[in-house]
């Protein structure tokens, strides 16, 4: 609420914004192989942290506003227009669209800090904190195996689903979109470094298989 | 490289986790009472058991929640993880009445004859390898 000002003044410098991993758009590109993995950089989304009791009343404020709060790991509840991530069990990552932003005319964050009101817990507006890689193609898992431990297999990990993981040694957030795209979600420090290590981890497949 | 059972994301890689030591050190009650041997007991000396032994563990990677776990010190075998503030359970497993587990002998870890080799070796260092 005190940020008002702030965000308002943000508004002015949005053409001249630019993503954690743009100056590697050419290189995604390049490294991508239709129809076998492709990677690019996602387009800007607005992210809230919210730190909250789910089983508050508080709670049940923030999941009316969300439409609803991911009971467990793996879990990704909302709606078409937002997604809430299970970070842990009170602590929950809110992914919408650009617009939602209340600095281009959405309400997301402010309705989130009113829901909470003067409840314990905490809406912090994390909406540069972290870059969206999307990765996606038959052999995306593959590619995402080479550095994450988790079971990346379909029986495992499905369809609507993120779990908070490692992958290439960094912290990320994986979720999986489709059967077979994924969304990353690195730290912005993290981006670089994530953005070659998936090109690096594609390199193979624009070569023909070694039988 | 351990598999641990994380009480929410359940199994991850142990690099996921941080260690936080020794479990149920409780804070003193009157801590200005203490003197100074009393107050560096509390902050520095810990058990260094031979089998199960209590201590906490951060999912620092994942749901950033600490817990307990009783891990075997010989085997690495995690034999319960319990919630933080819970007490330890009970150990039902072997390596509880191993006959190796003499750690709190008094000449175990102390004094100058004892000392064990690795330490002793630390002299031997080149010059400037150490401060
Ligand atoms: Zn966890």
């Amino acid at each position: 609420m005190a940020n008002t000002a702030a965000i308002n003044g943000i508004n002015g410098l949005r053409d001249i914004r630019r993503s954690p991993a743009s100056h590697l758009a050419a290189a995604l590109e390049a490294g991508s192989i239709q129809g076998t993995v492709v990677l690019n950089e996602g387009p800007f989304q607005t992210m809230a942290g919210v730190r909250v009791d789910p089983r508050s009343e508080e709670g049940a404020r923030i999941a009316a506003v969300t439409g609803g709060l991911p009971a467990r790991c793996g879990d990704v509840a909302g709606t078409d227009r937002v997604s809430v991530l299970w970070l842990g069990p009170s602590e929950f990552l809110v992914v919408a669209p650009e617009e939602a932003h209340d600095s281009l005319g959405g309400d997301l964050i402010g309705s989130l800090v009113a829901a909470l009101g003067e409840a314990p817990g905490q809406v912090v507006d994390l909406s540069a904190n972290r870059t969206t890689f999307e990765l996606s193609g038959p052999r995306a898992r593959a590619a995402l195996e080479k550095g994450c431990a988790l079971d990346l297999h379909p029986r495992s990990f499905t369809v609507g689903t993120a779990l908070n993981t490692e992958i290439g040694n960094i912290p990320v957030v994986l979720q999986k979109t489709g059967e077979e795209s994924f969304r990353l979600f690195p730290r912005a420090s993290f981006a670089d470094f994530l953005g070659r290590w998936l090109l690096d981890a594609m390199r193979e497949f624009a070569s023909p298989e070694v039988p | 490289m351990l598999l641990i059972p994380c009480p929410n994301c359940g199994s991850r890689d142990e690099t996921e986790f941080h260690y936080g030591g020794q479990a149920h050190v409780a804070y003193p009650e009157n801590p200005t009472e203490l003197n100074d041997r009393e107050w560096a007991e509390f902050l520095f000396y810990r058990d260094n058991t031979k089998g199960a032994f209590a201590e906490r563990w951060l999912h620092s990677t994942g749901c950033r929640q600490w817990f307990n776990m009783l891990r075997d010190t010989v085997t690495y075998d995690i034999q319960a993880v319990y919630a933080m503030g819970t007490p330890r359970p009970a150990t039902t497993g072997p390596a509880a009445s191993e006959p190796g587990t003499a750690s709190t002998a008094a000449d175990s870890t102390t004094t100058g004859n004892a000392a064990p080799s690795t330490s002793s070796s630390s002299t031997t260092a080149p010059e400037g390898a150490t401060k």
